[in-house]
């Protein structure tokens, strides 16, 4: 074992994180595990492919990558595009599903309703762009020495710093504003949060604009730095509700410590027992956390 | 008094289920500056009244005005906007975050100038509250959660505040505490409609009262009236002389 278990660790915990959080977000405010939230990571990154393919095309120079970095301005500008898309087709999935079922069905109804809209997604990505995989950038990446003994490669540095500081403005956003006590309130007593004032419909648009934002960043961020394929995100699902579960479901502090554990974990499994054992380690963190502590590190005890 | 009521509710009919209303038919009018109980046996449906006129239980007939407009289907979110603030019995604080920042969620619907002399002013008001601003507010005594549920309405400057059982699971020291600072607010000029168990308080702070039965107006008068009718206190208001059991 060597320590770059950490760097690799941390990348890939800090990339579950930014899809955890949209699913403990959904979770504490509309009362369901959303199985499309997997999907919203994949729409995310075919989308940035989508619009920095276009970009790169038309725009002179725009498809090379900057310095050292093989991320290019293309793809830097097409992101948040690709974010602001797939908050619009969390949106809209709400308007055309979820809102249809709200408050009408159990919270089973909704689960089962999201699970079909993630096999309809994947289906259209993959009649659209076919199932083979695709790449931002086939440029290789050397990774260089960053101290302590740890090596990175320009892009995992790059996304790193991203991808720690959206996670940072979440926390804000939560503690720190307007928006972030109105989805607390709803999230702990929706009557009390409409008596004190709060749009409580509103609030629901915004988490669904957060979520689908963050899946995005997720998406994009994997696509970097594995490839682009239609079940990138579906294959993400279980260690994004390990990580979701494990912190607490409902918790976005416990949805980051969740996804480190769950990131770390895998990176110190592929290190020790090897690639394939990789899959195993979220389900195991999931049975660990269910038998000992249901309600997870942040979370309450029923 | 003006002779335009604050707080109209005519012929109010809610259910929480379609076809099985819990208040049915009932009226209740407030003036300006006045203190109005709602009180009868359990399952009268006072709560839902109180509630259904906050915005929170749906409304299937009658019409609820307010100041002269007629709110009778607006969403609560909006209610408060208009200057009618509602504190609920349980439940009443956001138990998973801080004093603080309950009072700062409530200031949202003020315009931003105006948010952070509110707050201030509601700590003059709850000098304990501003103690323990920090805290999180599930960690305070039922009292304090009690001031910090009043405070969270009147920090808009409502013109009404609906209180379902501002006394319920307060010792009567607490009672005293609460009640007193009902007056206080009154004289202020706000209108406060509430509905209580604790009968005896509450005759002894109203200025009117509703006797309401099976979800509908069964007595309504002044205070001092009802308090002093005996057949109201034996025959609905559960034991006047020895208060509630518990």
């Amino acid at each position: 074992m060597t320590p770059q278990v950490i760097v690799d660790g941390l990348m890939n915990g800090t990339l579950i994180g930014l899809g955890a959080v949209g699913v403990t977000l959904t979770y504490s405010i509309l009362r369901f595990a959303n199985f499309a939230h997997g999907e919203f990571i994949t729409f995310g990154a075919y989308a940035a492919l989508a619009i920095s393919g276009i970009l790169s095309t038309t725009v002179v120079g725009f498809g090379e990558g900057v310095g050292v970095v093989s991320i290019s301005p293309a793809l830097i500008v097409a992101t948040p595009l690709a974010m602001a898309l797939t908050a619009g087709l969390a949106l809209a999935l709400d308007r055309l599903l979820f809102a249809r079922l709200r408050g009408k069905s159990e919270a089973i109804s909704m689960v089962m309703a999201s699970f079909g809209a993630s096999m309809a997604i994947r289906a259209a990505i993959e009649f659209g762009f076919t199932s083979s995989p695709a790449y931002f950038s086939r440029e290789l990446q050397i990774a260089r020495p960053i101290g302590f003994g740890l090596k990175a490669t320009p892009n995992q540095f790059a996304l790193l710093i991203v991808a720690g500081g959206l996670l940072i403005g979440v926390h804000l956003l939560l503690s720190r504003t307007q928006i972030g006590r109105a989805m607390r309130a709803v999230s702990e007593n929706p009557s009390l949060a409409r008596a004190a004032g709060v749009d409580v419909e509103a609030t629901i648009r915004f988490v669904w604009i957060l979520g689908g934002a963050l899946a995005c960043a997720a998406g994009v961020m994997l696509g970097l730095l594995v490839q682009i394929r239609p079940f990138m995100g579906f294959d993400l699902l279980l260690p994004l509700f390990a990580a979701a579960i494990l912190g607490g479901i409902g918790s976005v502090a416990g949805a980051f410590a969740g996804a480190l554990v769950v990131g770390l974990g895998e990176a110190l499994t592929v290190q020790l027992a090897g690639a394939e054992w990789r899959a195993a380690v979220a389900f195991l963190v999931l049975i660990a956390v269910l038998l000992i502590r249901p309600s997870g590190i942040a979370g309450r005890p029923a | 008094m003006s002779d335009i009521p604050v707080l109209a509710v005519k012929g109010l009919v809610a259910a929480y289920e379609a076809g099985l209303p819990i208040v049915n038919e009932a009226s209740v009018h407030a003036g300006r500056g006045e203190i109005v109980a709602l009180l009868g046996p359990n399952g009268a449906g006072k709560s839902t009244l109180i509630k259904a006129i906050a915005g929170l239980v749906p409304i299937t007939g009658g019409a609820v005005r307010f100041d002269g407009k007629d709110i009778t289907h607006m969403p609560a979110h909006l209610r408060i906007r208009e200057g009618l603030a509602f504190a609920p019995q349980t439940e009443n604080v956001f138990g998973s975050m801080s004093v603080d920042d309950n009072l700062r969620l409530a200031a949202g619907v003020l315009p931003h100038a105006r948010r952070a002399g509110r707050i201030v002013a509601m700590y003059d008001a709850f000098p304990d509250l501003r103690r323990q601003r920090s805290l999180l507010a599930g960690r305070l005594s039922g009292g304090q959660r009690q001031m910090l549920a009043i405070a969270r309405a009147l920090l808009v400057e409502p013109r009404a505040l609906l209180l379902d059982e501002p006394s319920a699971g307060l010792s009567p020291k607490f009672v005293e505490i609460v009640f007193a600072k009902l007056a206080d607010i009154q004289a202020t000029g706000v209108t406060i409609v509430l509905v209580e168990q604790n009968t005896r308080a509450a005759l002894a702070l109203a200025d009117r009262a509703y006797v309401l039965v099976q979800g509908r107006n069964r007595h309504e008068g002044d205070a001092r009236s009802l308090r002093d009718d005996p057949a109201i206190a034996a025959l609905y208001l559960g034991g006047m002389e020895t208060e509630r059991a518990e």
